[in-house]
């Protein structure tokens, strides 16, 4: 008669632990556990921030970067840089020859490489539209993309009704100029400096991001039959670098350079790298008068911008910069100068507190 | 108090049938209900009652398919939510977009699916407990097998008869038709309704009270009753028999859902209401929803956030218009054509671009914000639930929260109101004493067992009862059985209904019957009454033994007798026996034989036909009625004395365990009462409805006659019971009630001699009523009124009328209950203890420490809530009480105006009553950032003086007119402590409405009665005390705690931290967002403003969600900034939430501006670290995410080192997984070429330091410089355990130096004033054990140097300050002492001559010119003599000072010069003192800016 769900209720209520009040276990008590956590007794650091707690670390921080931002200054010291801002002022198509007179002459006695860059200046690669304006999956290789390029790539997606490979306005934009370096013999001869053109890009973008299509194709004019070359541009994709198959198509190693949008307005580029001599005996550029020979495709006059072309050594940190060091030991002072404004706050007033605060 | 017999008169009504207005009602108000069984099932199509809803719930808001759809629509209520959609949408639309659309709209997806999540799961679980609800069994019966059988609860349908055995839970509301008690009641436990536990008589239908066993098969009434409602207490309807008779139908036949069937064997009844047309179900309401404080002001700063977003979109829009306009026609290559090939002008790309940076901008409204709160404050409930110290051990309860969402305005409350009885007091009565007839029995005896009591507090629990593991046993189970149902009940929460088993349960376990502890129940006799009482009953007996008229009893023995008699009956008490669980003792009484008159009546009366009877008639017809039933009195006497009932043999039996009859009273004072007379052996055997039997020493068994019970109200404050005296015939009326309305409608008799002995007894009465209010008691009056057989008739025939009458019947029976209670002799009076929960002073005085204004609103007289209010330290001894006693609205008003006057003189830079002046008044002296809170509220602190405001309900209802209303705040606000008594539930509300509104504070009120849920449901947040008195506060609050005394650490300790924690956390998230935002509007002005950003849009969209929100979520539930203990010991850290400190519409700004100071720094270094360098979008854009995330998570703290590597792992996990994918923004490799460059690793160490360095250094001078006490509390803690315990045992005088420390907060405490009267008898402790020289140095001029200090403006305030400059005083004299002898004369001289008046409390409090000159001298003296000098000294030793100096100008002086005397004192005397005390002031008051400005001259 009785419902089952009462009598399994009675039973608990027989429970023999229900006797007296409060016996253990009568009930479940609804006490809560005394666990750290619950009470939340779980240990944590505090710090609390007077002055006298934070004198030390003020001046260990000011001692720390002093010497970090002097060393960092002499690093960037070291590196040498050479300039060549006159590249940007033509403006034709024509050849240029920019002859570098001797003062000028970057004078390397490193034995390490040297790097040749291009620079522009307010060129906005990192117009919002512009970054945008790509491909990746036709860079790396894929047929479909190759032939149906993304929808970003607008409005250098496609001419007479041809996908365009390379897509997009990154691509369309690249930068084109030759630069080639000649060394003036002190006997008047001029020795072409040989450029190396591989090595400038990233590892994994040459080796995974960026892939012709067709495999094993070798021949790429035909894999890039269909499609036809970005407008700007003179000669189709596949004819980049016509000398090397491993540096052309998409993986050629300028395209891939310039395809890595810059952040800011003002930037440079890797071009080439100088290698070293193998003996390590003679510096790598010696000293002397060098001419510059610019063939000139690229026009900058249109958005004011500027061309230049840099001759650096690099070091751990990178290329020239002085900025960092500077920063380095400017806060490492600011530092060291609020350390002491708080050694003479705390002086004044801390031990007050604590007097006060603590009785003896 | 609450007491639920409002409509007990109904019961009686039940015998009498009228139903003519019923009957002219519309049928469509009503609601038919025909039994089942006279309909085949199977084909529904003809039953009458398969309209209505069956017995299935559903309380599930969704189901399968309309999830989706449903829950999206509510969440889209949101307007954040809508917002965050529409960003997402614009990301579709291709000429503005900024990221993949797809991507976009991944946070509001997941902020959508995490609130759907969670609701799905709620709803699952209220989906299971529905169904476990539904598929529980009852029986019902079967037409076709013509028998109960087992049905699930679902299957239960309107009309259904089913029968219910003890201890099951009915499963819908029931019309009892039969039951097995032989007096057809059943008794029902309400618990789950409304939390009393206490047994409630339910009666079977009139028509089928004869019937031995009911069978369903002859039932074929119909049932008219009203449609659903959710009105428990009301339930009216007929039941019309085939005969066409009709019976009426009360609230008393019907069982609620959800109740429990208790000693009751069975009961049939057929279902009226089922599913969720019951009662029960009607009742439910969702949780409650408030909005805090806090998020009230977060939501203004997320509006000026989109003000901030919008300025910034505006800046780039036009920036890059601009940047388009300079290329003019020359188009550059990269500034790229839309996809349509179009060329865009400038305007166009602009406006384009604006809604752009919307999208790219939409960081800087914290999306995840709300979703963090929302998860932070349940861990803050979580954390609450777990407390230990929130855990009542006694009742295995703990704290509930039951609202979710205001857990921090919890830190922020100002006021409190607070309940007296019940929540300050244990609300267990215990009978003291009592005077009857003009004789006070003291019951010394009974005084000193409670002091045990006291002492042995803990173990009061103990079972001291034989029965004490039956009812366990059976309150188990009913405690498990009704955990079911109670589930059942709940719509919406389900906390709630878990807190409503808890609380049962916790009321079950404390005591196996309502109200009664040993404590309460065993009470010692007074011996002198005693024998009184033995003498008169057996007196009695001689007298019944010769047939003497009782009479000739002397009249104090008459009365005594009676005394008792009223006791014992003139309630609402049923008894019950523990050893047959929650079974009414079955006493068998020859039924009938006495002879229930109004049954009869009614019997008559029902053969007229109802509509055609003339009313005169009527009543001729009842007159004579009455005549008759009095025309037997020795029948009736006989039985009712007859030495051996029938049932002697049961009834002897019963006698040896009647010591553990138990009684069972809706109020705990009725029970005390019961057990009081129970002690004198006059004890309540058994209630029936119509009947009291009552045991008495040699007379046996009486049996009472009930003829009628007007139950108490809190309009008429008393209740009274008419019944038939077996030993006179009389009928008699036993009245009960508050001693104010008693004593008015007492009338002595006439004639002379009698007359002037009740005069004298009335003279007595009042006498010692006063004396027990002054103890602090609660007073009951006892009369009594013996009415003639015509009077009554009379009465009588009024009163059949009320009860009948369907409309106006509360007020016609209202009324025929004041017809009836007058001309009342008076008996004598009881005085009832209740006493004070556990640490009630101590968590008053801490809470007051913490700044929180504690009004104490109590229906009890003045002199008891006045006497309890000193008890629990509310008001102190030596402050001054305002009594404000009015008996007109002009009378209050002058009052008031004189109060206000009063204040005003006392203290006297006070222009309150001109609210402009107050207004300049603030604007002078609190121009201080400090000390200029934004809110008027804030300044009210700085006025509260030490006085206390008594004010009583009739009052109060004066001032609580529009028009006065400003007056009485300004009163009352400039009060240290308010009590109003005597007032009703709507005058608390209205009171805690006024002060909520006016003021503009936070309030908080507590109770635990039903008469606290309006005010509770007013008060910002609204706490209940799951007590004595059922659920109901319970119920409406937002916190339910077991004791009082708790609250203080859910204030201080939870209170602090959620707040502390909340705040923090969303000023840190608007910090976040708008550095991380501000770092993407610097890159604009290097990208031409064309909305790029460098940071890859995967980054900038989970940022938010998930790098930087975690470690936030972590640090809000579970920061501490001080720990438990010392937030106790130090209440004044509550202020820094009352004022908001944490978060105040300046901080915002602060930390916008912080921010952007950081993002500056953070674009900055990288940008000329990595400029004209080849470095790309990303590769650049990735270190400066990371800075920020550094920066953000140093900013925040230390817990964040795994975030920190989170970060990493999931940026070289996405850096490496697809080359191709999250085009166009390929960031392929780049931090794994990044971990590579050393100069990442120096700009992540250089960039977060530089860009902390100005907070970093703020907060180190803060905390030095100017340390808020939250930081001295930091401190504190910091200190070993053991130092820190000397610490704060030594807190109390220490404080003082703290509270130097906390100098600028030094306004904020204006409650320092009771910490300072407890300091003192420390100090002298603290001197015992220090040395002996200190010792000796601080005898003397301590305190007198302290007394002197209070004269002085300074010290009103101050007074914490000055303490530490006593205690530095002692030093200096000390040293003088020591040094040279010159300064120290006169230093000791300095401070001993202002010692004369210590003893008087002051010179000018007694008014003579020459006090007054004592007084200048040491205001406008002490200044220039050395003393005060080293004062000075030490007074700029503090760095605050100039703080402290503005504080003194406006902190009005001390006021307790007055002090004890004027209390004694009488009240007009008191008056014209003040006058001329404040014409004292005036001067004063001027010497002391004088002082002051002598002072700053020397500084």
């Amino acid at each position: 008669m009785m419902a089952s769900s009462y009598n399994a209720k009675d039973e608990d209520g027989h429970h023999p632990g229900s006797v007296g009040s409060g016996g253990p276990g009568a009930v479940k008590s609804k006490k809560p556990d005394n666990t750290a956590f619950k009470q939340q007794r779980l240990p944590a650091w505090q710090p609390i921030l007077t002055a006298g707690t934070v004198l030390p670390a003020f001046f260990m921080i000011g001692l720390i970067f002093i010497p970090i931002g002097i060393g960092l200054l002499v690093t960037s010291n070291n590196i040498k840089e050479f300039e060549v801002r006159a590249v940007a002022i033509a403006t034709s198509y024509s050849c240029e020859c920019a002859s570098l007179n001797n003062r000028n002459s970057p004078r390397t006695k490193d034995f390490s490489n040297v790097f040749m860059y291009y620079g522009l200046s307010n060129f906005y690669q990192n117009h919002r539209r512009y970054v945008k304006s790509r491909d990746d999956s036709q860079l790396n290789g894929d047929k479909s993309s190759l032939l149906n390029p993304s929808k970003e790539c607008e409005p250098y997606r496609t001419s007479d009704k041809k996908s365009i490979a390379p897509c997009g306005a990154i691509a369309n934009s690249l930068f084109n100029d030759t630069l080639e370096l000649f060394y003036i013999h002190p006997n008047g001869s001029r020795i072409a400096i040989h450029l190396v053109k591989t090595g400038i890009a990233w590892w994994t973008d040459k080796h995974v991001k960026f892939r012709n299509p067709g495999e094993n194709n070798n021949n790429l004019s035909i894999v890039f039959q269909d499609t036809s070359k970005p407008v700007n541009w003179r000669k189709p994709v596949y004819e980049l670098d016509p000398s090397d198959p491993d540096n052309n198509g998409f993986i050629n190693e300028d395209f891939i350079v310039w395809m890595r949008t810059a952040a800011l307005p003002t930037f440079r580029k890797l071009y080439r790298i100088i290698q070293k001599k193998k003996d390590n005996m003679t510096p790598t550029l010696p000293p002397g008068n060098y001419s510059l020979e610019v063939i000139y495709n690229y026009p900058v006059r249109s958005f004011d911008g500027r061309k230049r072309m840099i001759l650096s050594t690099i070091s751990w940190m990178g290329g020239k910069n002085p900025f960092l060091g500077i920063a380095y030991i400017t806060v490492g002072s600011v530092c060291f100068f609020l350390g002491v404004v708080l050694l003479i706050i705390h002086h004044k007033y801390g031990n007050r507190n604590n007097n006060a605060d603590i009785p003896n | 108090m609450a007491r639920e017999t409002g409509e007990s008169g109904e019961t009686k009504s039940t015998k009498v049938k009228k139903h003519k207005r019923r009957k002219s009602k519309k049928e469509s108000k009503t609601r038919t209900v025909h039994a089942n069984i006279l309909y085949d099932h199977t084909k529904g199509g003809d039953n009458p009652n398969r309209h209505y809803a069956n017995n299935k719930i559903k309380t599930t808001k969704y189901t399968l398919l309309s999830f989706l759809p449903k829950n999206l629509f509510e969440q889209f209520h949101r307007f954040a939510n809508v917002y965050f959609v529409f960003i997402a949408l614009l990301n579709f639309v291709p000429v503005v977009n900024a990221f993949q659309p797809e991507l976009a709209l991944a946070p509001v997806v997941f902020i959508l699916s995490v609130t759907a999540i969670k609701d799905l799961w709620e709803d699952y679980r209220r989906h299971r407990s529905d169904k476990e609800i539904n598929h529980m069994d009852c029986l019902v019966y079967s037409r076709n097998e013509k028998q109960y059988v087992e049905k699930y609860w679902k299957e239960l349908r309107v009309g259904d008869f089913i029968r219910l055995r003890c201890n099951e839970i009915l499963p819908a509301d029931v019309l009892l038709l039969s039951s097995s008690d032989p007096d057809r009641l059943c008794h029902i436990e309400t618990a789950t309704l409304d939390g009393e536990t206490n047994l409630k008589q339910r009666q079977v239908v009139r028509s089928f009270i004869d019937l031995v066993s009911f069978d369903p098969f002859k039932y074929n009434s119909v049932i008219e009753c009203e449609k659903p409602n959710n009105d428990l207490n009301r339930f009216r309807g007929y039941i019309i028999h085939r005969s066409g008779r009709r019976d009426g139908l009360y609230k008393d036949n019907l069982l609620l859902r959800g109740c429990t069937i208790r000693n009751t064997e069975e009961a049939v009844g057929i279902v009226i209401y089922a599913g969720h047309e019951t009662k029960a179900m009607l009742n439910n309401n969702g949780p409650r929803y408030k909005r805090s404080k806090l998020e009230r002001q977060m939501n203004v700063d997320v509006f000026w956030c989109v003000v901030i977003l919008l300025v910034m979109c505006l800046f780039s829009a036009i920036g890059h218009g601009l940047w388009m306009f300079q290329y003019g026609d020359k188009r550059p290559v990269f500034d790229v054509l839309s996809p349509e090939g179009t060329d865009l002008s400038p305007v166009v790309s602009a406006i384009y671009l604006f809604l752009t940076m919307i999208i790219v901008f939409q960081v800087l409204i914290p999306i995840s914000l709300f979703v963090s709160i929302e998860i932070v404050k349940i861990c803050q409930v979580y954390f609450i639930h777990q407390d230990m110290e929130l855990y009542d051990e006694e009742t295995d309860s703990h704290l509930q929260c039951r609202a979710l969402n205001i857990t921090e305005d919890l830190g922020q409350m100002q006021y409190i109101f607070s309940d007296k009885t019940g929540t300050l007091t244990e609300n267990k009565m215990v009978f003291r004493r009592c005077t009857v007839a003009g004789v006070e029995y003291s019951h010394d005896a009974n005084a000193r067992r409670l002091a045990m009591y006291q002492e042995m507090d803990s173990e009061e629990e103990d079972c001291t009862s034989h029965g004490g593991t039956l009812p366990r046993r059976d309150s188990v189970t009913s405690h498990q059985s009704g955990k079911v149902v109670l589930r059942s009940q709940s719509t919406k929460s389900h906390r709630r209904t878990g807190s409503r088993a808890e609380a049962k349960r916790a009321s079950i376990l404390s005591k196996h019957t309502a109200f009664s502890s040993p404590m309460e129940k065993d009470i010692t006799p007074d011996p002198q009454l005693m024998d009184k009482v033995n003498e008169c009953s057996s007196q009695m007996e001689f007298m019944r033994f010769h047939s003497q008229p009782l009479n000739q009893i002397p009249p104090d023995l008459c009365d005594i007798f009676d005394f008792f008699i009223a006791l014992t009956i003139c309630n609402t008490v049923v008894v019950s026996s523990p050893n047959q669980p929650r079974q009414k003792v079955v006493v068998y009484y020859p039924p009938g034989q006495l002879g229930n008159f109004l049954e009869e009546l009614d019997e008559l009366l029902s053969k007229f036909p109802e509509d055609g009877t003339p009313l005169v008639l009527l009543c001729d017809f009842r007159l004579s009625l009455t005549n008759l039933q009095f025309n037997r009195p020795e029948h009736d006497l006989q039985h009712a004395f007859s030495p051996t009932p029938p049932n002697f043999e049961k009834t002897k039996a019963l006698a040896q365990d009647e010591c553990e009859l138990r009684y069972e009273a809706e109020s705990p004072d009725e029970a005390a009462l019961v057990y009081a007379a129970r002690a004198y052996k006059c004890a309540l055997v058994g209630r029936l409805p119509d009947q009291v039997t009552v045991e008495l020493p040699h007379l046996g068994k009486l049996s009472f006659e009930l003829l009628h019970t007007l139950g108490f109200d809190s309009t008429r404050k008393r209740m009274s019971v008419v019944v038939k005296h077996p030993l006179t015939e009389q009928i008699t009326v036993y009245s009960k009630g508050a001693d104010s309305v008693i004593m008015d409608l007492i009338r002595p008799a006439t004639d002379d001699c009698k007359g002037k002995r009740q005069r004298k007894i009335l003279y007595k009465t009042q006498n010692y009523l006063n004396l027990y209010a002054a103890d602090g008691l609660r007073t009951l009056c006892i009369a009594k009124k013996v009415l003639s057989k015509e009077e009554y008739a009379s009465w009588l025939q009024h009163h059949l009328e009320a009860e009948t009458a369907i409309q106006r019947r509360e007020e016609l029976l209202f009324e025929s209950a004041l017809r009836l209670e007058t001309n009342l002799q008076l008996l004598g009076a009881t005085g009832i203890e209740d006493r004070l929960q556990d640490g009630v002073p101590e968590t008053i005085a801490s809470l007051r420490k913490a700044g929180l204004q504690i009004w104490v609103l109590t229906g009890d007289k003045q002199e008891t809530a006045i006497n309890i209010a000193y008890a629990c330290k509310l008001l102190d001894p030596e402050e001054e009480i305002i009594t404000l006693n009015a008996d007109s609205q002009e009378a209050c008003a002058v009052l008031l105006e004189n109060s206000l006057h009063y204040i005003q003189a006392k203290f006297l830079c006070n222009p309150r009553p001109d609210p402009q002046a107050a207004r300049d008044y603030a604007g002078i002296h609190f121009s201080s950032p400090v000390c200029s809170p934004a809110s008027s509220g804030h300044s009210s602190p700085f006025l509260v003086h030490r006085l206390g405001l008594v004010i009583d309900g009739r009052t109060l209802a004066y001032a609580l007119d529009k028009s006065l209303e400003d007056k009485f705040l300004a009163v009352a606000r400039s009060c240290r402590s308010v009590l109003c008594c005597r007032s009703t539930p709507l005058q608390k509300s209205m009171v805690v409405k006024l002060v909520r509104n006016k003021l503009k504070v936070m309030t908080l009120a507590i109770g635990d009665g039903a008469n606290d849920v309006s005010m509770i449901q007013v008060a910002d947040v609204g706490v209940g005390i799951s007590g004595q008195e059922g659920m109901q506060a319970v119920m409406a609050s937002d916190f339910a705690l077991p004791r009082f005394r708790y609250l203080q650490k859910l204030l201080l300790v939870h209170g602090h931290w959620c707040y502390s924690r909340l705040a923090n956390m969303i000023l840190y998230f608007f910090y976040k967002n708008a550095m991380f935002v501000a770092l993407i509007f610097w890159y604009q002005f290097y990208c031409g403003f064309s909305g790029s950003a460098m940071v890859d849009q995967w980054y900038l969209i989970f940022f938010n969600l998930m790098f930087s929100a975690f470690p936030q979520l972590i640090t809000g539930t579970l920061d501490k900034d001080v720990s438990a203990e010392t937030l106790q010991e130090l209440p004044q850290l509550y202020m820094n939430g009352q004022n908001s400190e944490e978060y105040k519409p300046y901080m915002f700004w602060m930390n916008m501006i912080d921010a952007f100071y950081q993002s500056l720094i953070c674009f900055f270094i990288p940008y000329f670290a990595y400029v004209d360098s080849d470095v790309d979008l990303f590769t650049w854009g990735t270190p400066i995410t990371t800075l920020a995330l550094f920066t953000i998570l140093l900013h925040l703290g230390i817990e964040t080192k795994t975030w920190v590597t989170l970060f990493f792992t999931v940026a070289l996990c996405y850096n490496a997984s697809c080359p191709t994918c999250f085009s166009p923004s390929n960031t392929y490799w780049i931090m794994q070429k990044l971990l590579g460059d050393p100069i990442f690793y120096l700009l992540c160490v250089v960039t977060p330091i530089a860009a902390l360095l100005p907070r970093y250094f703020y907060r180190a001078c803060q905390g030095t410089l100017f340390p808020n006490p939250v930081h001295m509390g930091r401190q504190l803690d910091k200190l070993p355990v053991d130092m820190r315990r000397i610490f704060l045992s030594q807190s109390q005088m220490k404080l003082g130096s703290l509270g130097s420390l906390f100098a600028p907060r030094a306004p904020f405490f204006p409650l320092c004033g009771p910490f300072q009267k407890d300091y003192r008898p420390r100090v002298k402790q603290t001197h015992m054990s220090g040395t002996k020289q200190k010792e000796k140095a601080i005898a003397n001029p301590i305190p007198s140097k302290s007394m002197e200090m209070r004269d002085t403006p300074l010290s009103s305030k101050n007074s914490d300050n000055h303490i530490t400059l006593n205690f530095r005083m002692q030093e200096e004299v000390q040293s003088c002492r020591q040094g040279s002898d010159s300064p120290l004369p006169e230093n000791l001289h300095c401070v001993k001559e202002p010692s004369s008046p210590i003893t008087g409390t002051l010179p000018y409090t007694k008014d003579t010119p020459g006090s007054r000159t004592i007084l200048d001298s040491t205001g406008l003296e002490a200044p220039l003599s050395p003393t005060d000098l080293c004062q000075v000294e030490l007074l700029t030793s503090t760095p605050l000072l100039p703080q402290t100096e503005s504080m003194q100008l406006m902190s009005p002086p001390r006021s307790c010069f007055l002090g004890q005397k004027l209390d004694d004192e009488d009240h007009s005397n008191q008056k014209s003192l003040l006058k001329q005390a404040g014409d004292v002031d005036h001067t004063h008051s001027t010497s002391c800016l004088q002082e002051h400005s002598l002072k700053t001259t020397f500084l």
